[in-house]
């Protein structure tokens, strides 16, 4: 039997107030890909600072092919032939793939002809990336290339992986699992940090499951389901959102029509010609990649940025393109912006302040200028407590609460407004699975009774699993809908990179999926 | 070795209220050593500088003539500064304000009426409102810098003060100084302690801060100014319009600083002159930060400035020691205060920068 590449045993981590890692132990054999799995908060991001050297732990140690090691920082962990994708890639925009990728090396992997090996190891594995392009004109996709690629110079033998997929389409992640397999085959371990089940059912040879920092469990992922993984990483037994049956939908509620924006951002992105409908008692699902004007959409529809068309967008029977936020939420429209802290809420202020902030006029909890302090805490109260959020008390900061809790009470200041239409942007971004299904049946629910939904969202799984028509948004354009049944997931994800497709003729045409590689 | 600061993420709300006593005690230390080094008996001059001016009645009363301003101004600008509008010119709108409210003095010298005072209350914050309007005007529709346009806005209200009492406003008998005349009795506020220069300014000084506090606590503009300053897209999110924030809290601490410019002309000088203010409306930025933008914290932190103008003119009569004694405390408080700010947010960290930059990289994954 061989040694294990990486042994972890009995990592402790205290931060004031919290034990994030507990007493945690994890083995990883060498050229096997292996799931971190958890909540968000569970402890996973401490657990691979501590291997990769960016944190110390207050206890336990750590072996690297049999031997004890100290990692004090990423350099250490970077000769020993650790290698990590994060999540947020560190890359200048005004510089070459070449350079960047020189700046995140040692100064002897930079020296020599960098250039023809990134083009060779680009090559070999997969990762299409022209060493001479610039950063700024490539798709989040190929960023991801650049920091893999960037690790693979340094022929790790660990890469760890932070959420690698929740940029990419359907496409760029089956590109991304071939080269990890293909790195696993030679002997490369893979640590890989989730919280997506089906691809680690998918692609995962074991899993590690955490919760409140301690492991709970391990397994083979390929003979779980996705529920029961998540069911151990929450630790209860997961409710699946529930669709109630024979909803009616009804008249417009939104209507958009042949929208266009430039944006004000010169990074932005301009929308053009959009158009959609949504019904009261419906929920229409709007796909596509980071960056494609999803929060331009969003910015729009909520009145943050003006249109000079006031007919171009209509709420019930009104017309709204020219009216602002506080107009638009007493014509009856709610909104979820994808920034919790800073855009949904005011990080610094307290629960009821922040119920104040989307609710006054429509709560009426304004009188003559003056804030009623006691209806504004009375409000918060009663979202805290139908929503389930978890807090000792409205008093408490927004920035106390967890993503997800705070998502919650979030979305459940904008429920309890009774909007007839509700946009939300992202509703369960970096949202526990827990808190993501409760916002979800949320959604559900108050389509049900007879909101009209529209959900801007770049999981895919979620849209399918609460819409009732999907549409893609690429490029500032938006595509036609299709009820969930009627479209693949591959022609989803071909629309989402900008290809045009039929889905009523070219739904059973294999050779559609071919492009997008 | 690399100093560093490294973010220590909560903040303590204890340090955050405590950081303007250790700003105080900082300043007395380096005090301390500044008179030692100038050859000074540093106890003497410490208490020339702080005890002995309020020691009577009369240098009381005066601590408040001198705060007056500063607390007026202050919590003006306390409440731009929370909006992350930068006023600096409130120098200029104190000018102004003093113009416009002495020029009706000066029109009416010959009147009695009760209503000249109120006018000139009036017209002073109005006065001190409209030189505000320019840089609002400016923000708003050109999207200049406010830093900069209230600031040169400063330097014209000066020149235009100096034109004024040099020529049209002149005293016809003043034997030629660039004075104006004295104001009428019922254009001079009254004195609320005799014998003492304490005047009725005061009183608009406290109800300042009494309407600044329920503005901030409970009114919607106070939440609309606070919710724009801490996260500009919560507001664009709940509606608010932010150049009506940029308007309205330049308008406020121009109105402020106005007032307090007609205070002072009316109250302690009782004429135009050339120098109107010994720097109070750039004091009062001082003042606003060490009360942390919070009304209340504004009236102590004025007093305690309005303190360092009398002790510094007291250390020049008793000690010897030049005026600036007074610019270099300001200065001291100002400059221990933000550090004090600094290391409530961050910790000091010894340490290369070569690890340092990819430790940051790690914290954001």
């Amino acid at each position: 039997m061989t040694a294990p590449r990486l042994e972890l045993k009995g990592v402790t981590k205290r931060y004031p107030g919290v034990v994030a890692n507990n007493n945690v132990d994890l083995t990883v054999m060498p050229g096997e890909i292996h799931a971190l799995l958890g909540e968000n908060g569970a402890g996973k991001s401490t657990l691979v600072k501590f291997i990769y050297g960016v944190q110390r732990a207050d206890a336990g140690w750590m072996k690297w092919e049999g031997r004890e090691v100290e990692i004090p920082n990423p350099k250490a962990a970077r000769d020993l032939g650790i290698g990590m994708v994060f999540q947020h890639f560190s890359l200048f925009d005004a510089m070459t793939v070449e350079e960047n990728i020189a700046l995140g090396i040692s100064a002897e992997l930079a020296k020599g002809d960098l250039n023809s090996r990134i083009k060779e190891i680009s090559a070999s594995y997969g990762l299409l990336l022209d060493p001479d392009r610039y950063v700024h004109t490539l798709s989040v996709g190929e960023r991801q290339r650049i920091e893999v690629v960037r690790c693979l110079l340094q022929s790790p033998k660990l890469l760890i992986m932070d959420e690698p997929t929740s940029v990419l389409t359907p496409q760029e992640v089956e590109e991304l699992f071939k080269t990890l397999r293909r790195l696993s085959g030679e002997g490369v371990s893979i640590l890989y940090i989730s919280h997506k089940l089906q691809e680690i059912k998918e692609l995962c040879h074991t899993a590690t499951i955490m919760r409140m920092g301690e492991v709970v469990d391990d397994c083979d992922p390929a003979e779980e389901t996705a529920r029961s993984m998540a069911e151990m990483m929450m630790g209860k037994n997961l409710v699946s959102p529930e669709r109630p049956e024979g909803i009616e939908t009804g008249a417009p509620q939104l209507v958009v029509r042949n929208l266009d924006m430039e944006s004000s951002d010169h990074h932005g992105v301009d929308l053009h010609g959009i158009s959609f409908e949504v019904r009261s008692g419906e929920i229409l699902g709007i796909a596509g990649i980071a960056g494609n004007g999803q929060t331009e959409l969003m910015d729009v529809l909520s009145g943050e940025v003006l249109v000079d068309d006031d007919d171009s967008i209509i709420i019930g029977d009104k017309t709204v393109g020219g009216a602002g936020p506080v107009e638009r939420r007493a014509a009856g429209m709610s909104f979820v912006p994808e920034e919790r802290l800073g855009h949904g809420a005011v990080a610094e202020m307290t629960l009821w302040e922040n119920a104040f902030l989307s609710g006054a006029t429509r709560k009426d909890l304004l009188k003559s200028g003056f804030i009623q302090i006691n209806k504004s805490s009375k409000y918060a109260s009663e979202i805290v407590e139908q929503f389930k959020v978890k807090t000792p008390g409205v008093l408490n900061a927004a920035n106390s609460l967890s993503g997800g809790n705070l998502q919650k009470f979030i979305f459940g200041r904008e429920i309890l407004q009774d909007p007839s239409v509700i946009v939300v942007l992202q509703p369960t971004w970096g949202v526990d699975a827990g808190s993501a299904a409760a916002i979800r049946q949320s959604l559900l629910d108050l389509a049900a009774d007879g909101a009209a939904v529209l959900v801007i969202s770049q999981d895919l799984e979620e849209l399918f699993e609460v819409a009732d028509r999907i549409a893609v948004i690429c490029e500032g354009r938006l595509s036609k809908s299709w009820p969930p049944d009627e479209i693949t997931v591959d022609e989803i994800g071909l629309l989402m990179a900008g290809i045009e497709v039929d889905p009523a003729g070219a739904a059973h045409d294999s050779e559609a999926g071919g492009h997008a590689a | 070795m690399l100093l560093r600061l490294e973010n220590r993420g909560e903040i303590s709300r204890a340090m955050v209220y405590a950081s303007p006593f250790i700003a105080v005690v900082l300043t007395l230390i380096a005090g301390v050593f500044l008179f030692a080094i100038l050859g000074v008996n540093p106890v003497d001059a410490i208490l020339s500088f702080f005890v002995t001016p309020i020691s009577t009645l009369d240098g009381f009363a005066e601590l408040f003539v001198k705060g007056t301003p500063l607390v007026l101004i202050g919590v003006g600008l306390s409440f731009g500064f929370q909006a992350n509008v930068w006023n600096i010119g409130a120098e200029g709108q104190l000018t102004v304000g003093a113009l416009a409210g002495g020029g009706l003095a000066l029109l009416f010298f010959e009147s009695e009426s009760l209503f000249l005072l109120p006018a000139m209350v009036i017209a002073g914050t109005l006065g001190g409102m409209a030189w505000a309007a320019i840089p609002a005007f400016l923000k708003t529709r050109y999207n200049t810098n406010e830093i900069l346009t209230s600031l040169m806005l400063v330097y014209v209200a000066l020149l235009l003060l100096s034109y004024l009492i040099h020529g049209p406003w002149k005293d016809p008998e003043g034997q030629n100084f660039p004075e104006s005349r004295l104001f009428p009795d019922a254009g001079i506020l009254p004195v609320m302690i005799e014998t003492t220069r304490m005047h009725a300014g005061w009183l608009f000084a406290l109800a300042a801060v009494a309407t600044g506090w329920i503005l901030i606590a409970r009114h919607i503009i106070g939440f609309q100014i606070r919710v724009t300053g801490m996260a500009p897209m919560a507001a664009s999110f709940a509606g608010f319009k932010e150049k009506k924030i940029i308007w309205i809290t330049l308008l406020m601490s121009g109105g402020a600083a106005g007032l307090a410019g007609m205070i002072e002309v009316s109250g302690p000088i009782q004429q135009i002159v050339p120098n109107i203010s010994p720097g109070y409306g750039f004091t009062a930025i001082i003042v606003a930060f060490l009360g942390r933008l919070h009304p209340v914290g504004v009236l102590f932190a004025g007093l305690l400035m309005a303190l360092t103008y009398l002790g510094g003119e007291n250390a020049q009569i008793e000690m010897n020691l030049p005026n600036a004694v007074t610019g270099v405390f300001q200065g001291m408080l100002l400059f221990f205060l933000l550090a004090a700010d600094v290391l409530i947010k961050y910790r000091v960290k010894f340490g290369g920068a070569k690890t340092s930059s990819t430790a940051a990289a790690g914290e954001a994954g």
